[in-house]
C-alpha cells in the first residue's frame, strides 16, 4: 500500500471507492448485488448479530443470490436488536427489526428473493448529513 | 420479479397500537379480500415511525404516500380510493402546520428533522473495520484540507465560530480550548481523546468508536495540527473491548494509508496516536485525574488552574476533548462553521447524542438538534412511556445531573437551560422514570455510585457523600426526621461549594434536584412512613384483596418465608411480621388479588 501523498490522490481514491460502493448500492446489470448490513456494535453482537450474519451468508448461498454481507456500527435501534439493513438493487434500503435466525431466513426468502415485505420494518426516522 | 404491486405499512409502534393499529391492519386485510386483491397488495406492520403524535400512521409504497391519524373505519376507503382508483385520500394526508399545505411524502415532513445525525453520520452506514468505506464517504478529506490549505489559527477560528461546546457534559467552548493550548508554547504538546465514558446507562462514545473510529482519528489529527501537537492519546476504558479492537485496527489502517505517521499528505506535519487503558474508575473521566492515570499515577484530580492547556500530560500543554466532540470536527471543517451554527439554539450549537434508556418504549441511541424539547424526545422519538404508565421524571447528566419533571417537558434542551433547572447536559445519558420509581431511592442509587467512585482525596466528597448516603438510607427505611431533611440540603450545598473536582462538586445534584422537584415524596417518607411508588421495601406491605382472592394457594406455595396462610378456596392472609417483602406472591397471583400499600 503506497501512502496517500496529496489531497488529489485522496480525491481520486475516494471517487474510485465511491464507485465501488455505489456499484454495490445501486447494482447495475453487470453486478446485481444485494447488500446486507448487520448492525454490529457491542449491543448487536450481544443480542446475536454474529449468528444472524452467518445465517444470512449461508442463506444467500443456498438461494444462489449474489450478495455482500457486511458489518456496520450502531443504527440506534437498541430496542429492536438485532437489526439489519437490506438494499436490493434499484430499491431503497430497508431496515428490519428483531432479526433472529428464523427471521433472517424469512427475509432472504421473502424480501430479497420475492420482493415481498415482511412485518417488522423499521422506518428511518432521522436525517443524515452528507 | 416482485410479487406484490403495493405494500401497505401500518405502524406497529406501541403508541399507534394503543390507538387501534391492530384493528386497522385487520380492516385493511378484510377490504383487500373483498376486492380480491390478495395477490397484489400486502399489509405489513412496522416499527415506530417516530411520529407518534400523529398516529396511527399508514404508509403506502412504492409511491411513499404517508397517511396520518388513520382510523380502522378508514381502511375500506384507502383500498378503494388509493389502491384501486389511484387517488390520494386528502383528508388523511399530513398537513404542514407552517405552510398549510398537504404533504404526501414523508421525506418532506418536518418531523424527520427531529433527528439529525452529524456525530453518528457514519454509524450503521459504513463498515468500521474497513478504511476504504470511510474514505468513500469523505473520510480524511477535512484533514487533507486543513493540512494543505489552512493555517493553525484558521482552523481554530472555524471551530470557534461554529460554537461547538464540549460534549463530555461541561460545555466548554471547544475552539477556545484549542486556542489556549495553541498559545502555550512548548517543544511537545498532546491531544487527548477522553473515551472514559462512565455514566450509568450511557453508551454514546462507545457507539461512535465502534461504528466510526476513523472520524475520531481524523479529528484528533486535525486538532494536533491546529494546536501544534504531534502526539495523540486515546484514554479508553478497558471494559470496551470491541471499541478498542476497532480503534486499534483503524489506527493501523490510517498509518498504512499515510493519514497518521510522518509527513502526512506529503507535508511536514507528523502525528501519531496511542491508546491508554483506563481501569474503570469514574473519576478518571475528569481531565486532570485522567492525565494522572495516563502518567501511571493514581487517578486523582488536582486543582485547576493550572489547566491541562498549560500543564497537562507530562507537564506539557494538553488538549483534552471527549469522543463526541471530536466526531463533530471533520464535518464542521467540511461544511463550514455557518452551517453548523445554524443548527441548535443561541448558545448551544449543533446536535447532541443521547442514550435514551429507562421506562420508554423505543430505547435507543438518538442524535437530536439542541433546543429540542423533552416532550419531543420522549413521546415522539421514544414512543412514550412503557406500559402506558404515567411519566414522572427524566434523569439527565448521570450522577452529576438531576431530574427533570412534567413541568420541564417543554423546556428546550441545551446546556444553559438544563443548568437553570438544576440538572446538566452531562455526557448524554437520559433515563426515563415512571410512577413506579421512588425519587428518594433514585437519589440514593446515584449516591451509592458516587460513594463507590469517590477517589477519597478531598474530605467533602469522601466523607460528605457517605453521610448523604446514610441520611437517604435512613429516610428510605422510614426512620428519617425533619432534621435529616434539613441536613441533607445543607450538607449537599457544603459539598457543592467545597469539593475538589467536578465529581464532588456535582455529586449532590441528584439529591438537590429530587428535593426541589419531589419534596412531597421526601416528606411522605419522613412523616407518613410511606412510599407511594412501592420501591422502599421497609415502607411497603403486601396485602390481599378479599374480593379477588379465590384461595388457589399459589401465593402460599411460592412464599419463601412461609408468611401466607389460608385454606384451599378460602381467603388467604399475609403475616406482616414474617413477610420479607420479596414480591414473589404478587408475581404469582393470576387474579390480581395482591397489592402493595
Amino acid at each position: 500500500m503506497t501512502k496517500v501523498k496529496s489531497l488529489e490522490d485522496l480525491k481520486k481514491m475516494r471517487e474510485e471507492l465511491k464507485a465501488k460502493l455505489t456499484l454495490r448500492q445501486n447494482g447495475d446489470n453487470v453486478e446485481e448485488l444485494v447488500q446486507v448490513k448487520v448492525s454490529m456494535a457491542t449491543c448487536g453482537i450481544a443480542s446475536g448479530a454474529k449468528e444472524v450474519m452467518d445465517v444470512i451468508i449461508a442463506e444467500l448461498d443456498s438461494h444462489a443470490i449474489d450478495g455482500v454481507v457486511t458489518q456496520t456500527g450502531c443504527m440506534g435501534y437498541c430496542y429492536a436488536e438485532p437489526t439489519i439493513e437490506v438494499t436490493v438493487p434499484g430499491k431503497d434500503p430497508v431496515v428490519f427489526s428483531y432479526v433472529d435466525e428464523r427471521r433472517a431466513r424469512e427475509i432472504v426468502s421473502k424480501y430479497i428473493k420475492a420482493g415481498e415485505l415482511v412485518d417488522g420494518i423499521l422506518p428511518v426516522n432521522y436525517e443524515k448529513v452528507d | 420479479m416482485d410479487k406484490f404491486k403495493y405494500h401497505i405499512l401500518v405502524c406497529g409502534g406501541t403508541g399507534c397500537r394503543a390507538a387501534e393499529g391492530e384493528m386497522i391492519v385487520e380492516n385493511l386485510k378484510k377490504s383487500i379480500e373483498v376486492k380480491n386483491l390478495e395477490n397484489d397488495v400486502k399489509v405489513v406492520t412496522t416499527g415506530c415511525f417516530g411520529f407518534c403524535e400523529k398516529g396511527p400512521i399508514v404508509k403506502i409504497v412504492p409511491d411513499n404516500t404517508f397517511y396520518v391519524q388513520v382510523k380502522p373505519s378508514d381502511a375500506a376507503e384507502l383500498i378503494e380510493e388509493h389502491i384501486i382508483k389511484g387517488r390520494k385520500v386528502d383528508r388523511l394526508l399530513y398537513k404542514d402546520p407552517k405552510k398549510a399545505e398537504l404533504i404526501s411524502d414523508s421525506k418532506h415532513m418536518g418531523f424527520y428533522q427531529k433527528q439529525i445525525r452529524i456525530a453518528l453520520k457514519n454509524c450503521g452506514f459504513i463498515d468500521p473495520e474497513n478504511i476504504q468505506e470511510s474514505i468513500a464517504v469523505g473520510g480524511y478529506d477535512a484533514l487533507a484540507k486543513v493540512i494543505g490549505t489552512m493555517t493553525q489559527m484558521e482552523v481554530i477560528n472555524i471551530i470557534k465560530d461554529s460554537g461547538l461546546r464540549g460534549r463530555g457534559g461541561g460545555g466548554f467552548p471547544t475552539g477556545l480550548k484549542w486556542e489556549l493550548t495553541y498559545k502555550n508554547n512548548s517543544d511537545q504538546k498532546y491531544v487527548v481523546c477522553n473515551a472514559d465514558e462512565g455514566d450509568p446507562g450511557a453508551f454514546m462514545d462507545r457507539s461512535i468508536l465502534e461504528g466510526d473510529p476513523h472520524t475520531v482519528i481524523e479529528a484528533m489529527a486535525i486538532c494536533g495540527y491546529a494546536i501544534g501537537a504531534t502526539k495523540g492519546l486515546v484514554y479508553i476504558r478497558a471494559e470496551y473491548p470491541l471499541a478498542i479492537k476497532r480503534l486499534k485496527l483503524a489506527i493501523d489502517q490510517a498509518k498504512e494509508y499515510g493519514f497518521l505517521g510522518n509527513d502526512i499528505f506529503g507535508t511536514e506535519f507528523s502525528f501519531d496516536i496511542e491508546l491508554r487503558y483506563g481501569a474503570g474508575a469514574f473519576v478518571c473521566g475528569e481531565e486532570t485525574a485522567l492525565i494522572h492515570s495516563m502518567e501511571g499515577l493514581r487517578g486523582e484530580p488536582t486543582l485547576k488552574p493550572p489547566f491541562p492547556a498549560e500543564s497537562g500530560y507530562m507537564g506539557k500543554p494538553t488538549n483534552v476533548n471527549n469522543v463526541e466532540t471530536f466526531a463533530n470536527i471533520p464535518v464542521i471543517i467540511n461544511k463550514g462553521s455557518k452551517w453548523f451554527s445554524s443548527i441548535g439554539t443561541e448558545k448551544s450549537k449543533g446536535t447532541k447524542v443521547f442514550a435514551l434508556a429507562g421506562k420508554v418504549n423505543n430505547v435507543g441511541l438518538i442524535e437530536v438538534p439542541m433546543g429540542i424539547t423533552l416532550r419531543e424526545v420522549i413521546y415522539e422519538i421514544g414512543g412514550g412511556v412503557k406500559n402506558g404508565k404515567k411519566f414522572k421524571a427524566v434523569q439527565t447528566g448521570g450522577p452529576s445531573g438531576g431530574c427533570l419533571t412534567e413541568k420541564h417537558l417543554d423546556t428546550p434542551i441545551d446546556y444553559d437551560n438544563l443548568i437553570a433547572v438544576g440538572s446538566m447536559m452531562g455526557s448524554g445519558g437520559m433515563i426515563v422514570m415512571d410512577e413506579d420509581d421512588c425519587m428518594v431511592s433514585v437519589a440514593k442509587f446515584y449516591l451509592e455510585f458516587t460513594v463507590e467512585e469517590s477517589c477519597g482525596k478531598c474530605a467533602p466528597c469522601r466523607i460528605g457523600n457517605k453521610r448523604l448516603h446514610e441520611l437517604l438510607d435512613k429516610i428510605c427505611h422510614g426512620k428519617g426526621t425533619d432534621e435529616d431533611l434539613y441536613n441533607l440540603k445543607n450538607l449537599s450545598q457544603v459539598i457543592k461549594d467545597t469539593a475538589l473536582c467536578g465529581l464532588g462538586q456535582t455529586s449532590p445534584n441528584p439529591v438537590l434536584s429530587t428535593m426541589d422537584n419531589f419534596w412531597n415524596e421526601y416528606v411522605e417518607h419522613v412523616h407518613e412512613h410511606k412510599c407511594t411508588a412501592g420501591q422502599c421495601r421497609a415502607l411497603i406491605t403486601y396485602n390481599i384483596i378479599e374480593d379477588k382472592c379465590v384461595g388457589c394457594t399459589a401465593c402460599a406455595r411460592v412464599c419463601p418465608a412461609d408468611a401466607i396462610f389460608g385454606e384451599v378456596k378460602k381467603l388467604h392472609t399475609i403475616d406482616q411480621e414474617t413477610c420479607i417483602k420479596c414480591g414473589a406472591c404478587l408475581e404469582k397471583c393470576k387474579f390480581g388479588a395482591i397489592y402493595i400499600k
